[in-house]
């Protein structure tokens, strides 16, 4: 079922835009409706209609026992411990279907400890699958794999991004409409440089990518999609292309996901980079709460990375700029 | 010491509680000022507190009584009929046999331990028997349990087979988890084991999950005959741990048919539960969240099935979890590794002598129930279990290389694309360990 995106002729002309709140939304009503034994569950997911919204409506639709609203319970522990772990312990007898969705990385002003990015932690970790939506595209095609997915599955969306409309065709609408896990996507292709970018950062790279354009730089952006499995295959092509790499990532530099994408980079394509693999990511701070700082926490490293790839201007041939 | 059984006269009306406890005070524990009961179930000693306390005092009186009273009104008439026994012959023999084959296994386990043939963290059951037993011989196949790294004899009870057991401890293919779970990772689907946890608390979630999915089916799936039960096994340490909590809370709320069997041996390693526990009684965190706490003797496998019958029967009919605390005690330290040097020596002989096995031997033998004869046929024939267990662990292999990266994913397919932009388990060479990960 995975990765057999069921082909249909998208008609066209009518080209729908959908957010990606409708696009979560849509994707839970139609798993529900098609299998009586998924159900959700969590903290304010029924009466409330979601923390965020994400399951308006199906309370009223699927009833008391099939959204649960749960008192307040919370606890990493047991998506690293137990979900994450039970089908190898238990050597194939105990699987875990288990979709673990919520916000993930800074909204707006929520301080330190509502904004930190999850994915390299979660990455990290063998027996889990990872996933990190973008585009309204992402997040239905995603969570329906997801949710179709035997065994557990982080999805990490972004608060920002729930408002954002993208446009959508009519294969995507489609109930059946799934993606394969563990497949990035190639939003933009290019020839001078390779950008890796996961969830809200696909947006900034693609912005940046316009903004190469105009100084003649063709940038290739790659949108992960997953962060485990992570698309070695796809980002080592395109790295073969294009010669350089540039990872992007909202959370910590530290031990990021960006550093394994370097890793693999130079693992398996050594040669064929011109140019060091530059990392941009989130500064190795918490998160402050002041809105000009919260504004620059991101840009920090960019900045630094602009003088920094300034300086090689002469190798990397690249000026780049985000904000 | 005080330990009373309890027997619940009819279904429990919610916020029952039992009115004995063990020691009033925060002091350790001195058994040489209490009586000791000296025999099974027979027994007309009921042990009293040896002071009054405020924090015994009886708010709610419910009627309790000592199985022994009911036990010693009526005289056994017969050798063979006794319909005013707690159990037939059949279900004693039955019961006598779980037990010999946990404590058995468990002194194996200590020898092949320190024979290097086992590693790691082992946890011993000694001494614990009539919880398991008591517990788990009234379950049907589909009721699930849930245990911590203490696991070994649950997963006997429920009827894993010891060579199975056996072999998972070797590390060998051959184990109920093919050697990836070991010692502290029992689980069977068969059986409906389903761990087996290291993490204190780990496993009440999981069978709070587990007594969900039981009312899930019957009621959103419709699978009206589906009336599994759960139950969740833990010590007196993870009582003071907030998953428990908010399980006692959710299982109470949506009314879950699931037991909390606390298996209270007074000692988290090295600490001791009156150290650690504002409150020590741990039965009483039943009502505080809606639903009966009963406390029971747990060296009595008898009083146990008793209190069991109940909550079970409770539980499968819709009524609601139910937390039992079970008084009872571990004969050996709380790993292998454990020198087990902060325990009074008194207090362990208190409890040596209210060994269950001993108990319910006595009980069958006065009660004309079985002969010494019968009871060493069984003893004789658990040996020979459990030597045949070791001979097949030994002789089984251990597990191929390619084992290493399987069952990581239920499908599979979570390792990701291969460089060659297939699937990487696609690739033949992938599970014998020789692809790239």
């Amino acid at each position: 079922m995975l990765g057999i995106v069921r082909g249909r002729v998208a008609r066209g002309g009518v080209n729908a835009s959908m957010t990606v709140r409708d696009a979560l939304n849509s994707a839970l009503d139609e798993e529900m409706s098609a299998d009586p034994k998924v159900f959700v569950m969590g903290e304010e997911v029924g009466e409330y209609q979601g923390a965020y919204k994400i399951s308006k409506g199906l309370l009223e639709k699927y009833g008391p026992e099939r959204v649960v609203d749960t008192p307040i319970t919370e606890a990493i522990d047991h998506i690293i411990n137990s979900a994450a772990k039970s089908n190898y312990m238990s050597a194939g007898q105990i699987s875990v279907p288990i979709v673990f969705r919520g916000p993930n990385g800074a909204a707006a002003g929520v301080g330190a400890q509502h904004s930190q990015c999850y994915a390299a932690w979660f990455g990290a970790c063998p027996g889990l699958k990872v996933l990190a939506p973008y585009s309204s595209e992402d997040a239905r095609g995603l969570l329906k794999a997801a949710i179709r997915d035997p065994d557990p599955v982080v999805f990490l969306e972004n608060e920002l991004l729930y408002g954002e409309s993208f446009p959508v065709s009519a294969e995507v609408l489609d109930s059946s409409f799934c993606l394969p896990i563990g497949k990035a996507k190639i939003e933009r292709e290019g020839k001078d440089v390779t950008i890796t970018a996961f969830s809200k950062m696909v947006g900034y790279a693609l912005k940046a990518a316009e903004i190469l354009a105009k100084e003649g730089i063709s940038a290739e952006v790659i949108n992960l999609r997953s962060i485990r499995p992570l698309d070695r295959s796809s980002i080592n092509a395109s790295v073969r292309k294009t010669n350089r790499l540039i990872t992007v990532e909202e959370g910590f530099p530290q031990h990021g996901v960006g550093a394994e994408i370097c890793a693999c980079v130079v693992e398996e394509s050594f040669e064929y980079l011109d140019a060091p693999v530059e990392r941009i990511a989130g500064a190795d701070v918490p998160m402050p709460y002041a809105a000009n700082l919260e504004r620059e926490w991101p840009s920090h490293r960019v900045q630094h990375s602009f003088v920094y790839t300034n300086v090689k201007v002469e190798r990397s041939k690249i000026t780049f700029l985000l904000f | 010491m005080t330990a009373a059984a309890t027997k619940i006269i009819q279904p429990l009306p919610l916020n029952f509680t039992n009115t004995t406890a063990r020691s009033p005070d925060k002091a350790l524990f001195h058994p040489l000022k209490t009586t000791p009961s000296s025999s099974f179930p027979a027994s007309t000693h009921k042990l009293r507190l040896t002071k009054p306390n405020s924090t015994l005092a009886r708010r709610r009186s419910t009627a309790v009584f000592a199985v022994s009273d009911v036990v010693q009104e009526k005289k056994p008439k017969s050798n063979t009929f006794h319909p005013n026994l707690l159990i037939t012959k059949e279900e004693g023999l039955e019961l006598y046999e779980d037990m010999i084959l946990g404590r058995s296994f468990e002194d194996m386990c200590a020898q092949m331990y320190y024979r290097g043939k086992m590693f790691g963290f082992v946890h011993l059951y000694n001494g614990q028997e009539a919880v398991s037993t008591g517990f788990i011989k009234l379950l049907k196949n589909e009721d699930c349990i849930v245990s911590t790294y203490r696991d070994h004899v649950h997963a006997l009870s429920k009827g894993v087979p010891a060579r199975a057991v056996m072999s998972e401890l070797f590390g060998k293919t051959t184990g109920c988890c093919r050697g990836q779970g070991g010692s502290m990772h029992m689980f069977s689907k068969e059986h409906n084991v389903l761990g087996g946890f290291a993490f204190i608390g780990e496993g009440i979630p999981v069978a709070t999950g587990a007594a969900f999915t039981s009312k899930y089916r019957r009621e959103v799936l419709k699978e009206g005959d589906c009336d599994h039960v759960t139950l969740a096994f833990f010590g007196d340490g993870t009582c003071n741990n907030g998953q428990f909590f908010e399980c006692l809370n959710m299982a109470a709320l949506w009314k879950l048919p699931i037991v909390f069997v606390v298996e209270n041996n007074l000692w988290a390693i090295g600490m001791s539960h009156l150290r650690a526990t504002s409150d020590p009684e741990i039965w009483k965190k039943g009502p505080a969240f809606g639903m009966p706490g009963v406390h029971v003797d747990g060296m009595d496998v008898l009083k146990v099935r008793e209190v069991a019958k109940e909550a079970i029967s409770r539980a499968r009919r819709g009524e609601g979890p139910t937390l039992v605390e079970c008084e009872t005690y571990r004969f050996r330290g709380h790993s292998l590794a454990d020198p087990d040097e902060l325990r009074d020596p008194s207090e362990k002989a208190h409890y040596a002598a209210r060994d269950p096995i001993t108990a319910l031997k006595k009980y069958m033998v006065e009660n004309n129930l079985a002969s010494e004869a019968e009871l060493k046929a069984i003893e004789k024939k658990i040996d020979e279990v459990v030597e045949e267990a070791v001979e097949f662990a030994d002789s089984s292999p251990h597990p191929g290389r390619s084992q290493l990266l399987e069952n990581v994913f239920a499908d599979p397919r979570g390792f990701g694309i291969g460089p060659d932009g297939k699937y990487r388990c696609e690739d033949p060479k992938f599970t014998e360990g020789t692809a790239h990960v």
